[in-house]
């Protein structure tokens, strides 16, 4: 069983199949124009199904999982770093914000 | 594909043949529960609602518990109305008369009280019970099918697995001729521009995305974070971190086909449906299962990643769950794991025609786990609070 789950070449994010640890390399291929091979420093112990940034991602650019924005970094996220709620947030019924998005 | 299913007077195939009966507000359900109780094998829904609703919230509320009484599962209907309540019984037994399903009313200021109704209502379920007896399936078509789609305690093995093994369904129960709804408008808020592009309809596309705008602009409106609700505690624990990424794998449960239509919460299904639908529900899955149900669904298939028990009064509902822990560890709630996908590696196919025929056989009469456990949760969504 693969360790790491990459769901389309657009994401920076992969999805881990089981628990993984800080220290462990995980390697994951990307398509771009060629196949690029990453090697990933995990920086962080992961939880099982959570998922772990495979580029940086600075603050206030999207997260892409399934090829689709799901949400916008809070904090810079360095590659090997758990993604989740601590530093990515969702731009989708934000009345907190008082701000409606368009739609497409 | 045949299939075997009661025939009803306007056409319809239902796959159970329940007794159903019908509080029209709050203040009937006890007596309504008391009825059903002297009647083994009827059922009675727990309406929570049912009056001091103004507009469109009473006439939703009324709707919906009709809706039930028209489902092809159920062969006969008591209603039971207070008298002074928002929804009159009389009103909800000639709609369902006008179907030619036999059915009858009572009220509880007319009988002189919640005893007299209970001798009343028990006197009437009687021969309809006896009557619902003597009644055998005959062979029919998957064409009259229509199966509800529903995921709750959705965790990410939920997009990667559970969900696209339902879509592999959807997408063969519709080329047989039968009928799909996808629901739960919350959850498609991030991914909506992706079904907007598979409706065939521009007046129905349209529909769907008001129904999404007017979700999002709730929560907006109240000045309120969608996040304080969505995605729920479980979801995030389960690594689901924003709605837009559960909404993006909630998608994969409508497989690949063109959207027919979009419809209203409790919206009835045209006679030649065959197709994919979406219902304007809520994410809530009890108030979703009931407004597809309503809708004329009779069964359910429902993708849990953390697992939950839900069922249904009249349709049963089989449960799928993309992560292995889960199907172990809630083994008594819970049919087919979809989770070997990720740790065993088999295919979306090959889980997809398990489920497949796990479908065919519960339209064919066996129970899965939330229905021979006897699971009946209902509720009605509402568009306004109580007045």
């Amino acid at each position: 069983m693969k360790s790491v789950l990459l769901i389309s070449d657009k994401d920076n994010v992969v999805t881990c199949l089981h628990p993984i640890k800080k220290g462990e390399p995980v390697t994951v291929e990307v398509m771009n124009n060629t196949i690029e091979e990453l090697n990933i420093m995990v920086k962080e112990d992961i939880p099982i199904f959570h998922k772990i940034a495979i580029k940086d991602i600075p603050q206030g650019e999207y997260c892409y999982k399934y090829g689709e924005k799901i949400g916008c970094a809070t904090k810079n996220i360095e590659q090997g770093m758990h993604v989740h709620v601590h530093n990515i947030e969702s731009t989708r019924g934000r009345g907190d914000k008082q701000k409606v998005v368009g739609l497409s | 594909m045949k299939i075997r299913g009661y025939k009803r007077a306007n056409g319809t195939y239902g796959i159970r043949n329940h007794l159903l009966v019908i509080p029209t507000s709050v203040c009937s359900t006890d007596t309504a529960q008391k009825i059903a109780a002297l009647v083994p094998g009827s059922v009675a829904i727990p309406n929570q609602h049912g009056c001091c609703q103004i507009g469109s919230d009473l006439a939703l509320t009324k709707k919906t518990i009709t809706g039930f009484g028209l489902n092809p599962n159920v062969g006969a209907v008591v209603v039971v109305g207070l008298g002074c309540d928002g929804v009159q019984a009389d009103e909800v037994a000639e709609e369902i008369r006008a179907a030619a399903k036999p059915v009858e009313s009572i009220v509880i200021q007319q009988c002189g009280g919640t005893l007299k109704a209970i001798t009343r209502g028990a006197e009437l379920a009687l021969p309809l019970a006896r009557l619902l007896s003597t009644q055998d399936k005959v062979e029919c078509d998957i064409e009259n099918i229509i199966m509800a789609m529903e995921c709750g305690g959705s965790d990410p093995t939920s997009g990667l697995a559970s969900n696209p093994a339902i879509g592999y369904v959807a997408d063969k129960l519709i080329e047989l001729g039968g009928s799909a709804i996808l629901s739960e408008t919350t959850e498609v808020i991030g991914a909506e521009h992706l079904i907007a592009a598979r409706f065939e309809s521009d007046i129905q596309r349209a529909k769907f995305l008001s129904f999404v705008q007017q979700v999002e602009k709730r929560a907006i409106l109240m000045g309120e974070d969608l996040r304080s609700g969505q995605p729920t505690p479980g979801n995030k624990e389960g690594g689901l971190s924003t709605i837009e990424e559960k909404s993006l794998g909630c998608m994969y449960k409508a497989g690949s086909g063109t959207f027919k239509g979009a419809l209203n919460y409790a919206e009835m299904l045209p006679n030649d449906h065959s197709g994919l639908y979406f219902m304007d529900t809520p994410g809530q899955d009890i108030d979703s299962i009931t407004g597809m149900v309503a809708g004329g669904a009779q069964v359910v298939v429902f993708s849990t990643g953390r697992g939950t028990p839900t069922g249904c009064p009249i349709a049963p509902v089989i449960k799928i769950t993309g992560n292995s822990e889960t199907f172990s560890t809630m083994s008594d709630n819970i049919d087919v794991n979809a989770g070997r996908i990720i740790t065993e590696g088999d295919s979306v196919t090959k889980i997809g025609e398990e489920l497949f025929d796990k479908l065919v056989r519960v339209c064919n009469g066996q129970q899965p786990k939330a229905e021979s456990l006897g699971h009946r949760e209902f509720g009605i969504y509402k568009l306004a609070g109580t007045f």
